[in-house]
């Protein structure tokens, strides 16, 4: 077991340097020059050339990856050109407001699956399965920024039930999770990442777990005379690596932040952060952010498959 | 460490608040908070170096800082001029016209409690011109230099007079200076120079001062009771500054109360606003939407080419697309500047298009336009250009629209033509708030790249013989009215596809009270009271 997390865990290092050069050179791809979106659209040629200077983006693109890499291997990623800040308590900062949320929703997302998941997979063709089909077609379908905004328009300005946007009324900083008048700024943004996941888990989890119940070992149970609920948990553990996979990539896909939802509600998390660093073309921003969003989710991958070998030891072996 | 707390305590009693168990409110206070949700993607720059286009200027920048001379805001039926600001008054020097005399407003304090005089302009101009001062700072002056570049020095001559020597004689200096910062050399000196330090404790002699920022989120500001101008002293206490670069966003979160004053409203959204019981203002500015032409080959090398490009456009068709938020464009001015003059008009006429085309040869007619797909002060974009280039094409031009993001448009601006050989023309909307960026440096040979924005490398010797005189004539009317002149000459040439100006529409809530739209760029929120 522990050889094998040892394995993975070197296997990053790869991964992790390829991320690197795959996001410095996309940002480089771009159209547009990096330090524009700094100066007013009246500046002159020279004013462009004084701050590229500044920041140390005249240099050749090789030699800015090699500087970057090495301050980035030491824990510094630069400081963002739009705040002056350096990015990773940027980063960390909208982490901190991301993270609450994905899990809440992919956890919500999980359990809901589950549910319906189980309810599909014992009840193929029946209605129960194409209610249960139903919500997971709509939750893979509908797009996240219209179903943002259909419940802005629904709970904050039809019903006033919910505030539009924001994450409290004071800001991220003075947010608190023990609030009610806080809190409700992240139910609507909640609801929004939740359908997606919930949609492509409970895909997953249908699908699995009615495979699992057509295999010969499921027969060999009846045989035996086990209970139909003994018989599902047999399945459920059997098909769980399955859906602890998709768990993992769901919780990494938001974890990385929703740009449409964090936009649509005003939610400062990656997402939003993301999409800042992209308008304002701050490069340190944006570099910085996707190297720690690839790493967390490569981290969670990592997790989630030392999770798999330890549920079903037959993937340690293979 | 809010981080880890929150890490560790959020997961049981957070999940718990969100579905709504158990939670309490915070009570509310009595003081009066205006919360504005502005169009940028971020929080402007507070340390006097304002980012975000001109709504940085317009929000961040006068609302903490002053300029030797300000924008007048008062009126919403002339446009803006200029007034005394932290001078009181300025002359040229009748022996040197190339020194400007200001005379210092006394008693002005800034928010640290330091005093505003000569050594505070000497300081600031340190601070953004002279690279070698220990004040310098490169994106102070990479952000407000262009203001300044005609000014070789600022020197002292006693505490509370100033001589400003220009590079060359410059008759608009004083509206170059209006929106040049004056930051307090105290708060600067007390962080080391460091302006990052600085931004936790900004100080500026405005209306308001600095009280707290969630990075990316919110800029509070609240009322500088001391201010000079006792007539502008905030009627609110509180000034909330919201980033909200999504425009349904924006429109949402004022329906639902959750701010009082949103800018630019998208016009779809509009009726329903309206219905809900907010206020739409609408007041042209000097904003001009147009397309900037390049002259060193065809087919705009040809003034009947540029001409009958100008009679294809039917304005009154785009204003009714944009649900009546723009005025139709005949020139680089709005009419109630003192420099629109009485130019010709280029009123729709779609046989002359027709006629002048065939005349000059140009059947059909192609070119190629630089356009974005947003950006500060570019209105939507794509579906006026689609608009446009069907008009063009119906009399015979065969118009390629090449999209891109706002920042590569800005490149392809700022290198000028020769640099892009794929465009004939571009789509980059212009402040014209002062007869130097509205006019002068579009058409000025002295300004083609990389020493001004005549992208197209226009030249008419008229225009140039015309300039250098305004910048010369220290009368102001006198110096207007070369302008105008210019202006005239400039229209004659159909030296751009005149187009449209924006009305920068905004909504307000009914709560609102007071607010005076300035035909500007720049607004003035001091005087605004919010109902209970």
């Amino acid at each position: 077991m522990w050889l094998y997390a040892a394995r993975r865990l070197l296997m990053t290092i790869p991964i992790g340097l390829g991320v690197t050069v795959i996001c410095f050179a996309l940002i480089y791809l771009a159209p547009g020059d990096p330090v524009q979106s700094l100066l007013p659209p009246d500046a002159t040629a020279k004013d462009v050339a004084e701050l590229k200077h500044a920041y140390g983006l005249d240099k050749p693109i090789p030699v800015q990856y090699l500087i970057w890499l090495g301050h980035a291997l030491t824990g510094n990623l630069g400081r963002s050109i739009q705040t002056n800040q350096p990015v990773l308590d940027e980063v960390t900062r909208a982490l901190a407001n991301t993270i609450p949320i994905a899990v809440i929703s992919v956890i919500l997302a999980f359990v809901i699956a589950l549910g319906l998941g189980i309810l599909a997979a014992t009840r193929v063709g029946g209605i129960l399965d194409r209610l249960a089909t139903g919500v997971a077609v709509l939750g893979i379908s509908v797009p996240q920024f219209w179903l943002g905004v259909i419940l802005v328009i629904a709970f904050a300005v039809e019903l006033g039930w919910l505030p539009a946007t924001g994450m409290g009324s004071s800001g991220s900083e003075h947010f608190s999770w023990f609030k009610w008048s806080e809190a409700k700024y992240a139910v609507m943004p909640i609801i929004a990442l939740t359908m997606t996941p919930l949609g492509i888990l409970m895909r997953t989890t249908r699908s699995s777990i009615a495979e699992m119940l057509a295999l010969d070992f499921i027969q060999t149970l009846r045989a035996k005379g086990l209970s139909n609920a003994a018989i599902v948990i047999h399945a459920i553990r059997n098909a769980l690596p399955q859906i602890l996979a998709m768990f993992g990539l769901q919780l990494g896909y938001l974890i990385g932040g929703s740009i449409l939802v964090e936009t649509v509600f005003t939610w400062p998390g990656t997402g939003f952060l993301l999409n800042k660093a992209i308008l304002t073309r701050d490069i340190p921003l944006l570099q910085g952010t996707i190297l720690v969003l690839a790493m967390a989710f490569v981290l969670i991958n990592l997790v989630v498959d030392l999770l798999q070998t330890a549920v079903d030891p037959r993937i340690k072996r293979a | 460490m809010r981080f880890a707390a929150m890490m560790r305590s959020w997961p049981l009693t957070g999940l718990a608040c969100a579905l709504g168990l158990a939670c309490t409110s915070v009570p509310g206070h009595a003081e009066s908070v205006l919360r504005v949700a502005m169009s940028a993607a971020d929080i402007p720059d507070w340390t006097g170096a304002p980012d975000q286009g001109y709504e940085g200027y317009r929000f961040v920048g006068f609302s903490l800082y002053d300029s030797l001379t300000e924008w007048d805001l008062s009126s919403s039926t002339k446009a803006a001029d200029i007034r005394p600001g932290l001078a009181e008054s300025w002359a040229i020097d009748p022996a040197d016209h190339k020194r400007w005399i200001f005379k210092l407003r006394k008693g002005v304090k800034f928010h640290d409690g330091c005093d505003w005089n000569a050594d505070s302009a000497v300081w600031n101009f340190g601070r953004v011109m002279i690279a070698d001062s220990p004040q310098y700072n490169v994106r102070h002056h990479a952000m407000q230099s262009w203001l300044i570049t005609n000014i070789a020095s600022i020197e002292k001559i006693d505490d509370y007079t100033i001589a400003v020597r220009t590079k060359i004689e410059d008759s608009l200096i004083p509206y170059e200076v209006a929106g040049y910062f004056q930051v307090s050399q105290c708060a600067v000196t007390k962080a080391h120079n460091d302006y990052a330090v600085y931004g936790q404790h900004p100080a500026g002699t405005g209306p308001y001062k600095f009280d707290k920022v969630v990075p990316h989120e919110r800029l509070e500001l609240v009322k500088n009771p001391d201010y000079w101008d006792h007539g502008r002293v905030p009627k609110h206490d509180r000034l909330v500054l919201l980033p909200m670069p999504e425009a349904s966003t924006r429109a949402a979160a004022l329906l639902a109360g959750q701010v009082d004053f949103i800018e630019a409203p998208s016009p779809d959204t509009l009726p329903r606003l309206r219905a809900a019981g907010m206020t739409i203002i609408t007041v042209p500015y000097p904003h001009n939407w147009d397309y900037q032409l390049r002259f060193d080959r065809p087919p705009f090398n040809d003034l009947r080419v540029r001409q009958a490009a100008n009679y294809a456009i039917n304005r009154a068709e785009l204003v009714e697309m944009l649900q009546g938020v723009a005025t139709p464009g005949y020139g680089k001015f709005i009419e109630s500047q003192p420099w629109y003059g009485h130019p010709i008009q280029y009123t729709y006429n779609p046989d002359k298009a027709k006629a002048l085309l065939k005349e000059a040869g140009c059947l059909p007619c192609k070119f190629t336009v630089g356009i974005s797909t947003s950006g500060s002060g570019q209105m939507q974009p794509l579906p006026m250009n689609e608009l446009i280039k069907e008009q063009l094409d119906a009399v015979g031009f065969q118009v390629k629209l090449a999209p891109m993001d706002w920042n590569s448009l800005i490149d392809v601006f700022i290198g000028g033509s020769h640099k892009y050989p794929q465009y004939d023309a571009i789509n980059v909307s212009l402040s014209s708030i002062e007869p130097g960026q509205g006019v002068l440096k579009s058409t000025m040979t002295r300004y083609q790249p990389p020493n001004g924005w005549n992208w197209g490398y226009f030249q008419d010797p008229a225009i140039d013989k015309l300039g250098e005189e305004a910048l010369s004539t220290f009368d102001p009317p006198k110096r207007d009215a070369l302008i105008a002149k210019l202006h005239e000459t400039a229209i004659a040439d159909a030296q751009e596809i005149f187009i449209a100006h924006d009305l920068n529409p905004r909504a307000l809530s009914p709560k609102v009270k007071g607010f005076v739209q300035a035909q500007s760029w720049f607004q003035d929120l001091t005087p605004i009271t919010i109902a209970p």
